[in-house]
């Protein structure tokens, strides 16, 4: 499985990023630049975390314009599997790739800690490599990681079982609606999520639970 | 010509800094403040004289950009 990071200014979670696609798969990933108008045949595209054009006007607003978005789009569009992570996540939902909206935390305070997830649906390629209400250890850091939807947006992903992680007892650090930590699109192949799980895949980091959404999705032996 | 653009948050969109100014207001002494939603204003220069076409373009800017309609509503004002 062939992966592509994108880079956009601001962000600092891509070298984490590919340090962990690199460790886990054993290939380095391509790296695209935002203005880059192609991306490489790669399986699975990942949108780091960090601080894309200093968070200005909203989270991820001005990144989810820039030209990459349209070749992300398309090849979303053509089943290639897409992961926001953190403000991948913000950048994903102003895109209109995911639904909703990641609003300033309800404490109105940057969190930075670890949470617990509950994995609510384990039938996905992101999720593969977990079992159903599994609860997990992730790692967030966020300032704007409040979920919102509107009452029918949230009824329909709940109903077609599109929120596949949530913060679980107790932990959620933003206030978001339903507890929810990340989403996957209709279709099952775009997911984003706050939590950063690629913080968490070998022991130095304290712990490995976020190693099976990256053996999952990559299709490798966990 | 200049414009003002008004973008505040939808009702029924929690909006926690509104709610932390209202917790301010409170302590500074100023009473009877029974709720405030902050938003954002964005005074741009057009350079042209026909207001139609400045409405639909500041309208298209609110839609593409400048705005996220998923939460918030926009305004636009030509001054």
């Amino acid at each position: 499985m062939k992966s592509a990071v994108v880079l956009l200014p601001g962000l600092n979670r891509d070298r984490d990023m590919i340090a962990a696609l690199t460790k886990i798969s054993g290939v380095a990933p391509h790296t695209v630049w935002q203005t880059d108008t192609e991306i490489p045949d790669v399986d699975l595209i990942v949108i780091p975390g960090g601080f894309s054009y200093g968070d200005y006007l909203r989270c991820g607003a001005i990144a989810a314009r820039m030209p990459v978005m349209e070749a992300i789009r398309e090849k979303a569009n053509k089943g290639v599997m897409v992961m926001g992570v953190c403000n991948g996540f913000q950048i994903l939902v102003e895109a209109g790739l995911l639904p909703g909206a990641l609003m300033r935390n309800a404490s109105l305070k940057f969190v930075c800690r670890q949470v617990k997830l509950e994995v609510t649906n384990a039938n996905t390629p992101f999720t593969r490599g977990y079992s159903h209400g599994q609860i997990i250890q992730c790692p967030v850091a966020h300032h704007d990681g409040n979920y919102f939807a509107d009452a029918e947006t949230l009824a329909r992903i709940e109903g077609d079982g599109q929120v596949v992680f949530r913060y679980a007892e107790g932990t959620n650090p933003n206030g978001s609606m339903n507890d929810i930590a990340g989403i996957i699109n209709k279709n099952g192949n775009v997911l984003g999520l706050m939590p950063h799980p690629e913080n968490l895949i070998e022991a130095a980091h304290g712990g490995t639970d976020g190693r099976a959404l990256f053996t999952g999705v990559l299709g490798i032996a966990a | 010509m200049k414009a003002r653009v008004t973008v505040t948050l939808k009702n029924g969109v929690l909006d926690p800094q509104g709610k932390a100014i209202v917790g301010a207001l409170g302590s500074l002494g100023f009473e009877g403040v029974g709720s405030v939603r902050q938003g954002k204003v964005f005074d741009v220069e057009l350079d042209t004289s026909d207001k139609a076409k400045a409405e639909a373009n500041l309208k298209a800017m609110c839609e593409k950009l400048l705005a996220n309609t998923v939460i918030e509503d926009y305004a636009v004002e030509l001054i």
